[in-house]
């Protein structure tokens, strides 16, 4: 019972990844869904379609996928290595690659809801006070969709934090650079140290939970205080 | 002095329709756009604001905003424009909505005393009253000193008192300011007390051009008075028929003989004229 040590390793790579991911989707996901809100193009459906497809595919799809082309003997990959001696799989940068393909649904949805939501006429009045798209996203757009905005941010977070196939498949199992919390858990498992298990196990539902709930009560909150200041 | 001739094609509830309109406007002009639902003057004020796309040219004071291949961008072409409902920015004060069009404090002051606002300058949109955010929206359009003030229906949401507060300070504004002011108003006393000059449009095209007190006054004669309502009820009385009919807040019962019962139905929007009675007005 006492003979395991609670490594912290795999937990802070969890939360960095996460937080890098969350940060280089936010920027990619704000303009993409900003316009897929405001278009009328034919293309609409086709894009919402592809961007949504992470939801939907299993994650040992989307993992093959990635791994294929980040991989040497795909065009990307062979770029990547022969230009700027980088290499893309099994190590940190390739999970970062993977966790945004993986987790950008939920980033680029809960925005897109948002913008949609927002009063037409208010979006118009801005550009007639002179104000360019950007001037207009930032200023007015996103302060008025708080709540969208934060489910975004919180639930790519808490997504990538749990992501596991896409992971494995891309990343591996290499300690401090690709075994996150949800490869450990699944390392003690499979040589049936349950009490790791468990231990790591829990430390994630205590986690996800607190995350979830921080946004409920946040977005609560929200719709009944609906005066802004 | 702004020149217009536009033409676009409309795809609206009543089925497609050319909108095609040529007009000269005189600097300080105040223009009150008239017409029924479906019309295009909504589509007219947003081509002329650049919000919407449409082919033919408009040059104001010598700048083109519209010619072939060229459209002037929404954000450079200077307008005010006040929405049919209030598009204030929610995450703003009163005082920061002002500012956001244009840093100006002087004017942002001046403004917000026209229009008795200066104690709610730091009140959020939505703790305001439908009134005070379209006055705030009124100031707003006026922060940028636009040279066209484009304005769709800004009181259609509000009460009759509101509404005459709203004219007033229109009219304040607009000779303070000289701002020329196309309207869009259904409300005869609203057009009559603010306009300098009355379109009506029909269908896309404008089909009266004058001032308001001719077109509003010519179109009935002049003794006669009407009042447009709906039918709500038919009821058989002892000798004849009673029609009921709603007309604003009010029922009103007129007598028909069985002949002219059959030409009605209940539901049927109707008018209602009087002739050469002499009107008597009394204070509400």
């Amino acid at each position: 019972m006492n003979s395991f040590t609670l490594e912290l390793a795999p937990f802070l790579l969890s939360f960095k990844l996460a937080t890098i991911t969350t940060i280089i989707l936010f920027m990619l996901s704000v303009p993409l869904a900003w316009y897929l809100s405001q278009t009328t193009s034919r293309l609409k459906p086709y894009l919402e379609a592809l961007t949504a497809l992470p939801i939907v595919l299993p994650p040992s799809v989307l993992g093959f996928y990635i791994l294929w082309t980040l991989s040497q003997n795909s065009v990307i990959g062979a770029f990547f290595y022969e230009n700027f001696d980088i290499e893309l799989v099994f190590n940190f940068k390739g999970l970062v690659i993977a966790s945004c393909f993986y987790s950008l649904p939920f980033m680029v949805q809960p925005l897109q809801n948002g913008f949609e939501s927002l009063n037409k006429n208010m979006i118009e009045a801005s550009y007639i006070s002179g104000k360019t798209q950007l001037q207009t996203i930032i200023k007015v757009a996103l302060p008025n969709i708080k709540p969208a905005l934060l489910t975004a941010l919180i639930v790519t977070f808490a997504h990538t934090v749990g992501e596991f196939g896409v992971v494995l498949m891309v990343g591996g199992s290499i300690p401090e650079e690709t075994k996150v919390a949800s490869v450990a858990i699944y390392e003690f498992v499979e040589v049936m140290d349950y009490d790791s298990a468990h231990l790591y196990s829990g430390i994630m539902l205590l986690l996800s939970f607190i995350v979830l709930l921080s946004v409920y009560i946040f977005n609560h909150h929200q719709k009944f205080n609906r005066v802004y200041r | 002095m702004i020149e217009i001739d536009i033409k676009k094609k409309l795809h609206g509830s009543n089925g497609d329709m050319d909108l095609n309109i040529s007009l000269h406007i005189a600097q300080n002009e105040f223009l009150a756009l008239s017409g029924k639902s479906g019309s295009g003057k909504t589509t007219f004020l947003r081509v002329l604001a650049g919000l919407e796309e449409a082919t033919g040219k408009i040059v104001v004071d010598g700048t083109v905003w519209l010619d072939k291949n060229y459209s002037l961008a929404v954000q450079k072409r200077e307008i005010g424009f006040v929405f049919q409902d209030s598009a204030l920015f929610l995450n703003m004060s009163v005082e920061e909505n002002l500012l956001f069009v244009k840093r100006d404090k002087v004017l942002v002051k001046e403004l917000l005393e026209i229009t008795e606002l200066s104690s709610l300058a730091k009140r959020y949109p939505k703790t305001l009253s439908g009134g005070q955010q379209q006055r705030v929206n009124l100031c707003r359009a006026m922060m940028n000193k636009p040279k066209l003030l484009l304005m769709d229906e800004p009181f259609s949401a509000l009460d009759p008192l509101m509404r005459l507060k709203l004219q007033n300070e229109i009219l304040i504004l607009h000779k303070r300011f000289n701002t020329t002011t196309i309207m869009v108003s259904h409300d005869l006393s609203e057009i009559y007390h603010l306009s300098s000059r009355m379109l009506v449009l029909e269908s896309g095209t404008i089909i009266e051009d004058g001032k308001a007190q001719n077109i509003l006054i010519q179109q009935e004669q002049k003794e006669s008075i009407s009042f447009d309502g709906e039918i709500v009820d038919i009821r058989k009385g002892k000798t004849s028929y009673f029609t009921v009919i709603s007309i604003g807040q009010q029922l009103v019962e007129v007598e028909m003989s069985f002949k002219e019962i059959q030409l009605f139905q209940v539901r049927e929007r109707v008018r209602v004229k009087s002739k050469a009675f002499s009107l008597i007005i009394e204070k509400k």
